[in-house]
């Protein structure tokens, strides 16, 4: 590979060429051809070739693929189901939207390969219903597919028949796992059940059911175009392929990449990302989500596959990628993944519904600076018992950030209950805003700006803020002309 | 719409779309069309990409320069959304980013009519699945 170019599109290889509301522009780029090819070969000759290639779930798991589709395969029933997982819900992620958005033919072409495969005859794409233009472009799709008889009775004159249809979620993040998405799509509530069964073996009305995720189905037509062979000289020894991400937070280029497994964050963050914005120092990157963890400058060349980023302390998860600088509070980033945790946690199981909350008011007492040692001792063992006694992986995998954050920033976590501190001057309860007396000259803009009447002192005398009224807004910080003010 | 029957018919597809793409691209300069898309995914749209894409219509209207615009999916620069890639006949396909519509109209004074590069230029910075081969 050239050193220069660093990504390698494949799941995204229409994304920015084609128009994704035109079937032809698909079919130009050789378009449903893999479909073709897949219907003149056995189901289980595709399926051999899906293993070979070695492509895992990117939806964050990483199960294999091929193996997924063969489980589903062996399972014989009158109707089986083939679904496409769209319920992306990370906070920052975008990799399925874009290529729903830029792309929607490849998943729908891939859907149709997985149900010749399975034997299903119908395929569901589970979409929640905030992606309103991916819906709209994913519908016209379908239409220009139906009437070129690539979805429909006798595709390609064979005795196969195939069609999808949308189901929309209304944006849990819970129903990304397989059997609280399938219980959405039924019309129950969106609640995980334990598995086994296996969707495979009982999943939409009880009919055994494969679910992928978009990026997954991304790959498909190029696995069978290019060879598995092809597929599988990308990547690492256990990860093979590419991974798109969303690189975003404290990154000069924020983007979708598309990079082969093995890439090293640094290449990822420096090379590609274009380094940290303002000149600032990197402080971490978080991958995984709301599941994963934070990774630091000892993981920077470490490469980028499942396996090694579970060995980290993190893991892939669908893709998110956010980077942060010297300025980011760890303690604040656990709290805000924890926040999320407890808003989407769906309350079935105790150690997720109430542990979850009681995590988040230990970390809230932090932040305000009343926490304790014992504190930490706390969050540690309370977040393994989470992970231990939770039903479904959102429970299962909550803790990561808080754990992951006290593994690698524990003189954080300990200079806020000790020292009362906020390192990254983030936590506004820790910090004061404060006037040195020998750079003030008195010009009172700082007592007119602040909202709370919190700063006082004559006219070129030297100001003084009241602690006890102060909001820590920042005004008269930003305000001064002189750099009288200080954060402590 | 015939319906599609056989791979044969997948390729025909395929072959007429591109000989008529061919055309535009590389045909005699005084033949060829100037090709713009504009990244139209939610993102570019939140970013004004809609706005963009009006403007470049009305303005290449109203200088009457023969151009097709389209629509495309996301990109992944979103760092420098609005996107669009520009194609003068003849010539390799050039990604501008950060086009308002101030910048559109210095592409189409400065690029599209006098063949300067202006603005900024989003280098290649991947491989496609043509290009990539086996080590």
């Amino acid at each position: 590979m050239a050193k220069d170019k660093k990504q390698i599109r494949i799941a995204l290889r229409n994304c920015g060429f084609i128009n994704p509301e035109n079937i032809d522009e698909y079919i130009a780029r050789d378009g449903y051809q893999a479909l073709g090819k897949a219907l003149e070969m056995t189901p289980e000759e595709v399926i051999d070739e899906i293993k070979k290639s070695g492509l895992r779930g990117r939806g964050g798991g990483g199960f294999p693929t091929g193996l997924k589709w063969e489980l589903t395969r062996k399972v014989e029933a009158e109707q089986k189901y083939v679904v496409c997982n769209a319920d992306e819900g990370d906070p920052g992620a975008f990799m399925d939207r874009s290529i729903l958005e830029g792309d929607p033919h490849t998943v729908l072409e891939a859907m149709a390969i997985n149900g010749y495969c399975t034997g299903a005859s119908k395929g569901l794409i589970y979409i929640r219903a905030e992606y309103p233009l991916a819906i709209e472009r994913l519908k016209i799709a379908i239409g220009q597919a139906r009437e070129y008889g690539l979805l429909g009775d006798k595709i390609f004159g064979k005795d196969f028949s195939f069609d999808i249809e949308l189901r929309y979620g209304a944006g849990a993040f819970v129903c990304g796992e397989e059997t609280a998405l399938i219980h959405s799509m039924e019309g129950l509530r969106g609640e995980p059940t334990v598995k086994p069964p296996f969707p495979s073996e009982s999943g939409y009305k009880g009919a055994p059911t494969n679910v992928n995720n978009v990026e997954t189905y991304a790959n498909i037509p190029v696995i069978l175009l290019k060879g598995s062979g092809w597929f599988a000289s990308i990547g690492t020894e256990k990860s093979k392929g590419t991974k798109v991400f969303a690189l975003a937070g404290k990154v000069n280029n924020v983007g979708l990449i598309e990079v082969p497994m093995g890439t090293t964050l640094r290449e990822v963050i420096f090379d590609i990302g274009g380094g940290i914005k303002s000149g600032k120092k990197f402080k971490a990157v978080q991958t995984g989500g709301p599941s994963g963890g934070c990774l630091t400058e000892k993981h920077l060349d470490i490469p980028i596959d499942y396996d090694n980023l579970i060995a980290s302390g993190s893991m892939m998860g669908s893709g998110g990628m956010i980077v942060m600088d010297e300025d980011d509070c760890m303690v604040s980033v656990a709290k805000f993944y924890l926040d999320f945790t407890v808003e989407e946690s769906c309350g079935k199981c105790a150690p997720c519904r109430l542990g979850n909350k009681r995590l988040y008011e230990i970390l809230d007492t932090i932040t305000q600076g009343k926490g304790t040692e014992d504190d930490l001792f706390k969050l540690r063992n309370l977040g393994n018992v989470i992970k231990d006694t939770s039903l479904c992986g959102l429970g299962q995998t909550s803790p990561n950030p808080v754990l992951s954050t006290m593994e690698n920033f524990y003189d954080e976590y300990l200079a806020h209950v000790k020292d009362h501190k906020c390192p990254a001057g983030q936590c506004k309860a820790l910090m004061s805003y404060i006037i040195n007396p020998d750079a003030c000259v008195g010009c009172t803009l700082c007592a007119r700006v602040c909202p709370v009447d919190a700063i006082s002192g004559e006219k070129k005398m030297p100001h003084v803020i009241d602690q006890s009224i102060c909001i820590k807004c920042g005004a008269c910080f930003e305000k001064c002309k002189f750099g009288a003010i200080f954060i402590e | 719409m015939a319906k599609v029957k056989s791979l044969d018919d997948l390729k025909k597809i395929k072959e007429e779309f591109l000989s008529k793409e061919e055309l535009q691209k590389n045909g005699d300069k005084s033949l060829g069309i100037v090709q713009i898309k504009v990244a139209m995914a939610t993102c570019g749209i939140a970013s004004g990409a809609k706005k963009t894409m009006d403007y470049l219509i009305n303005e290449l209207d109203n200088r009457a320069i023969d151009a097709v615009v389209t629509q495309t999916g996301c990109m992944g620069y979103c760092y420098a959304e609005p996107t669009i890639e520009v194609t003068l006949p003849g010539k390799e396909p050039v990604v501008f980013g950060y086009v308002d519509e101030k910048r559109a109209g210095d592409i189409i004074e400065k690029y599209i009519q006098g063949g300067e590069l202006v603005g900024d230029v989003i280098p290649v910075n991947y491989e496609t699945i043509e290009e990539h081969n086996i080590e």
